[in-house]
């Protein structure tokens, strides 16, 4: 039987459109909409009562009249064709190729909004994820399973640190199938251009999948792309045993087109016109990160967001941190400083490192040495602070020594190449070799024979 | 009691977690309803004439108008009974191994019924009372060992009394008989398993004024901002300060018999991790799993929000059930704002009149009396059993600021207030608690209690301690501008001092094995050796002695290392008292009065 089709569109506004005389039709569902001139456009149902449904319009209501257009509902949610075939393509918002190669031949299609995980049946994340970015990797380690942000702002070189954390990013002692699944939300054809190139040059493109949303595609299609993207990686990592990491840009984009729609539906905004339901709408996406009990897959996600007015407190960012397992905060003040990358460690912050890391993992003193980085970097910067306020002359001698410690830190430790992939040992051994700027009394987040086997041997070094 | 006829209506509408559903006259305000013909659970939250809105507990996607709604004609109920203990449910009481189970997948799918509570087990039920015996509510029937840890009282239901027809011993499953009571003219039959409608609190005989502590093994807590039985706590800090890991601190060392955790809204991993670490970890006073005394309610962030909403009442009713029993019980709720935006999703979209920030007008009501159902209590029953829950809800503020309404409306209730500082957490001082900000009005009940332990000594220690870190924010600010010469030796010694309380005893290492927990002797023994040296290097710099010799006594190494002293090992501490003594009188000949400086 043919599914019914309806002239009868009583309303249109933004990118909704009401349809009268609706039989039959389920919340959720995925429409077909014919325009006049033969154009299809897809939507779907966001809110059903016995006659009538509210459909969002993917590619947006323009050129859409009440008159002559079609719209047929197809009775399913909105699916994604999965099979191992995806990777090395590249996709709209729609999931439809855009590489100009064939259309996928599918193992199953798979519904967008997936299923939560049962809490239950997940494990734990502990398995270190070497980017070589020694200020991630050493100070803010990351994962398998994790969800670790980038919160930077506009100007600064998110997209690099992205493309060099997909590039770089190992498993130590791992022989396993590594996949990156791209989502682009919203951003200019020019940052589009450097993904692709950047994945295309090093090879990496083999092993992507990319689904990109530009900033000139319809607004309404940012909210199925990073879901097109996570039900890929659900298939790959749960079904075909791959580590996937999964870098979303710009979440931003994303949060924006959320309030366009929330908006155009009259709805009680919460904070700064967001919808009240922006955590639960972000957590479902954020949430499906993680590893499962049984299954040899992971999930990482790398999501990157740019933080109106580099400010912390914004919505977006706010929620964000509430939900991810840390973050990764860029700083202005670095970036201009010419460090790339500009990471500012101390309101970093990685939650899941702490089982990551340490003896037959990453090595026995990387805790410690840590703590005992971030507790120096702080200390220097302090005393920065104050030879401002009262002068050089006002500092201690070991005040003298932190304040040195934090610029060779931030000169030698954070800064690094964009192709420069440092292993967790080099990452380590940096560290100690800055620790011997500092008085060994002074170290006091570290245990002594760690001092002994790793700073000792530097410093007699440095004497001679 | 007539039996009801089936009361099944249509939908009629839906958008996101609220369905309307029309024909549904006769069905009572939050009576539970199983929506479509996947039988989705939900509860009735408005009714205007035969339209009843419902907020449904699983994602709506596929339902459509004209799907039926059945109601079962009673409000959302949790189920009570052995084998409560060690489960792990979800927001509205499903084992979500289970939920694995049923689903045959690790993702949750819609539509899966499962029993809360195991109908095969059999548990030993011990009568307590003879045949014959009058009982009323509450009065102890029998108990059963539902853990190592957890006997478990059997009471008489409420609305019941009269005397004991028959009683039984021996295996039961919760749902088979193991009483029969008799008020003369009518027989009731009486099982372990018990149901109670979530929203209504339990009835307690009469309640009690909470002054008795609750010792957390939180240096922080215990000394400066403690917490009494019975009483209400809030932990409001911007994300990254440590909110969880201290909620799940409390959840490890806190004196309760019984802990009920619920992970209202939040991540994924962060359960899982507690399931994973909870079964591990010993309790510190009994050596067994702590699992063994643990219920934990699970709905994460990407679960049905309308779960969300139900979750804290699952949490809480299951906690009254043990208080009920005479068990201090305490209650984690993680966090509470995502309880409150669940409020305010649902809210929105049964179109009501928003209040601030677009929570609904009643946010303050209801978290109001779910905190009011924390307390320490005389329980119902002829034995003046005694039973307390112990509230304790993190807040998460958006952007850290205090001034919006779910941390407003919290501090209105709450009487115990950890306001996490993101600066501490920066440099990674933990637990991130501010002691400027934060307050307990229960301190000085609570003093006077320890006083009576610690020979009066214990309220002048801490509020010395607490007026030498006042000080300290002080003379920092005048640091700050004219620099640590401007400061007398005395001024600098208060800047020691204050140092040591903070990095010394304020700051404490969760992940440490002996740092992780102190008693409240040890933390006695610590706090008075650091404000006894503090007095002893006064009098020395009074007495002559520089700056540079005070601070290079060997013994302020030992101080800063009492942390790490075990707990079976507690003189060591003391034997700092007389070694310091030793220490500071050796300066002293050698300072002399004349060499002021």
């Amino acid at each position: 039987m043919l599914p019914k089709e309806y002239r009868t569109i009583s309303n249109l506004s933004g990118p909704l459109l009401v349809v009268e005389k609706t039989e039959d039709v389920r919340y959720d569902e995925l429409v077909e909409i014919e325009l006049a001139n033969g154009e299809r456009r897809r939507g779907r149902v966001l809110e059903i009562t016995r006659n009538n449904a509210l459909v969002q319009v993917f590619e947006g209501t323009t050129g859409i009249d009440l008159d002559s257009t079609k719209v047929v509902f197809m009775g399913k949610v909105l699916e994604l064709p999965v099979s191992k075939e995806l990777l090395g393509r590249i996709f709209n918002g729609r999931g439809e190729p855009i590489d100009g190669g064939v259309a996928i031949i599918p193992d199953k299609t798979l519904d967008v909004n997936g299923y939560p995980m049962n809490p239950y049946s997940r494990d734990y994340p502990s398995e270190f994820i070497q980017t070589g970015i020694s200020t991630i990797d050493g100070m803010n380690p990351m994962v398998r399973g994790q969800k670790l942000p980038i919160f930077s702002g506009s100007g600064m070189p998110h997209n690099r640190i992205a493309a060099q954390v997909a590039r770089q990013s190992t498993v130590l002692g791992g022989h396993e199938d590594f996949a990156v699944v791209f989502a682009a939300m919203g951003i200019t054809f020019e940052e589009a251009f450097f993904f692709m190139e950047d994945f295309r040059r090093t090879g990496a493109i083999e092993r992507t999948v990319m689904f990109v949303n530009l900033a000139d595609d319809p607004a309404i299609e940012r909210i199925t792309t990073p879901r097109l993207a996570l039900t890929c990686a659900e298939y790959l990592a749960f079904e075909k045993d791959y580590q996937v990491l999964v870098i979303l840009t710009d979440l931003t984009n994303y949060c924006e087109a959320l309030r366009e729609i929330s908006s155009a539906r009259k709805e009680v905004p919460g904070r700064r016109g967001y919808p009240g339901y922006l955590y639960t709408d972000l957590a479902t996406m954020y949430e499906r990160a993680g590893r499962l009990k049984g299954k040899k897959g992971s999930i990482t996600q790398f999501p990157i967001l740019t933080m109106p007015e580099d400010d912390k407190t914004h919505p977006i960012p706010d929620l964000t941190g509430y939900i991810t397992e840390g973050q990764i905060i860029l700083s202005r003040t670095l970036h201009r400083k010419g460090i790339y990358p500009p990471v500012d460690v101390m309101p970093s912050l990685s939650r899941l490192k702490d089982k990551g890391i340490g003896a037959g993992k990453t090595r026995e003193d990387h805790a410690d040495l840590m703590n005992q980085l971030f507790a120096a970097y702080a200390r220097g910067k302090e005393a920065k602070e104050l030879a401002t306020i009262l002068g050089e002359g006002a500092l201690s001698e070991e005040d003298k020594a932190f304040a040195e410690f934090s610029d060779r830190f931030e000169d030698s430790y954070v800064r690094q190449g964009e192709y420069e992939n440092r292993s967790i040992e080099e990452t380590l051994e940096l560290g100690w070799e800055l620790l011997t700027l500092i008085p060994v009394k002074e170290l006091k987040r570290v245990k002594d024979a760690y001092i002994q086997k790793y700073l000792i041997p530097k410093k007699e070094a440095v004497k001679e | 009691m007539a039996i009801k006829e089936k009361i099944i209506g249509s939908i009629a509408k839906i958008s996101g977690p609220l369905v309307v559903a029309d024909g549904m006259s006769g069905a009572g305000m939050y009576d539970v309803v199983r929506v479509g013909d996947l039988g989705l659970v939900g509860e009735i939250i408005e009714l205007k004439g035969s339209t009843a809105s419902i907020q449904v507990y699983e994602e709506t996607s596929g339902l459509k108008p004209g799907e039926p709604v059945e109601s079962t004609g009673a409000p959302l109920s949790v189920e009570l009974g052995p084998g409560l203990i060690e489960q792990f449910y979800d927001g509205v009481q499903r084992p979500l191994n289970l939920i694995e189970k049923a689903a045959e997948s690790p993702f949750i799918s819609r539509g899966i019924n499962v029993p809360a509570i195991g109908r095969s087990k059999k548990w030993d039920f011990e009568p307590a009372v003879e045949e014959g015996t009058e009982v009323g509510e509450g009065d102890l029937l029998g108990t059963v060992d539902e853990t190592v840890l957890v006997k478990h009282r059997v009471l008489v239901p409420h609305g019941v009394r009269g005397k004991v027809k028959s009683i039984s011993r021996g295996s039961f499953t919760v749902e088979e008989t193991v009483a029969v009571i008799t008020d003369g003219e009518k027989d009731t039959e009486v099982a372990m398993l018990r149901r109670w409608p979530v929203r209504s609190p339990r009835p307690v005989l009469q309640r009690l004024a909470p002054n008795v502590p609750l010792t957390t093994g939180q240096r922080v807590v215990d000394t400066f901002f403690p917490l009494s039985r019975g009483g209400a706590a809030c932990v409001p800090g911007p994300f990254g300060s440590g909110k969880t890991v201290i909620q799940h601190q409390l959840a490890k060392w806190a004196d309760a018999e019984i802990v009920v955790y619920v992970g209202c809204g939040e991540r994924g991993n962060e359960m899982t991790d507690v399931l994973l670490e909870f079964p591990e970890l010993e309790d510190p006073r009994s050596g067994e799993p702590l699992m063994k005394r643990t219920v934990l309610i699970a709905n994460t962030s990407n679960m049905p929000v309308a779960a969300r909403e139900a979750s804290i009442y699952t949490g809480i009713t299951i906690a009254e059930y043990y208080r009920d029993m005479g068990y201090s019980v305490a209650l984690m709720a993680d966090s509470t704002s995502r309880w409150a935006e669940a409020l305010r999703e649902i809210s929105g979209r049964l179109e009501e009149m928003p209040g601030e920030e677009g929570y609904p007008a009643y946010l303050g009501t209801r978290l109001a009396s779910f905190y009011e159902r924390a307390g320490r209590a005389i329980c119902l029953g002829n034995d003046g059993r005694e039973g307390s829950i112990t509230s304790i809800g993190a807040v998460s503020p958006p952007g850290g600021d205090l001034s919006e309404p779910v941390s407003q409306n919290t501090l209105r209730v709450t009487k115990v207030f950890w306001g996490l500082d993101a600066n501490l957490a920066y440099q990674r001082h933990f637990p991130a608690i501010n002691w400027l900000l934060s307050y307990s009005l229960y301190a000085e009940k609570l003093g006077e209690y320890w006083d009576n332990l610690y020979d009066g000594e214990w309220s002048a220690l801490r509020t010395e301690a607490m007026s030498l870190l006042e000080e300290e924010d002080r003379l920092r600010e005048i640091v700050r501008l004219v620099g640590i010469d401007a400061l007398s030796r005395q001024e600098r010694m208060i800047l020691e001092t204050s140092k040591s309380l903070r990095e010394d005893f304020l700051h404490q290492n969760a992940f440490h094995e002996v740092d992780t927990f102190a008693s409240m002797d040890k933390q006695f023994r610590m706090l008075r050796n650091i404000i006894s040296f503090h007095h002893l290097c006064k009098d020395a710099l009074e007495r002559g002695s520089t700056i540079q010799e005070v601070f290079s006594l060997p013994v302020r190494d030992q101080i800063a290392r009492m942390r790490y002293v075990d707990e079976k090992e507690l003189d060591k501490i003391d034997d700092l008292l007389p070694q310091m003594k030793k220490e500071v009188e050796k300066l002293l000949p050698e300072g002399g009065m004349g060499d002021v400086a």
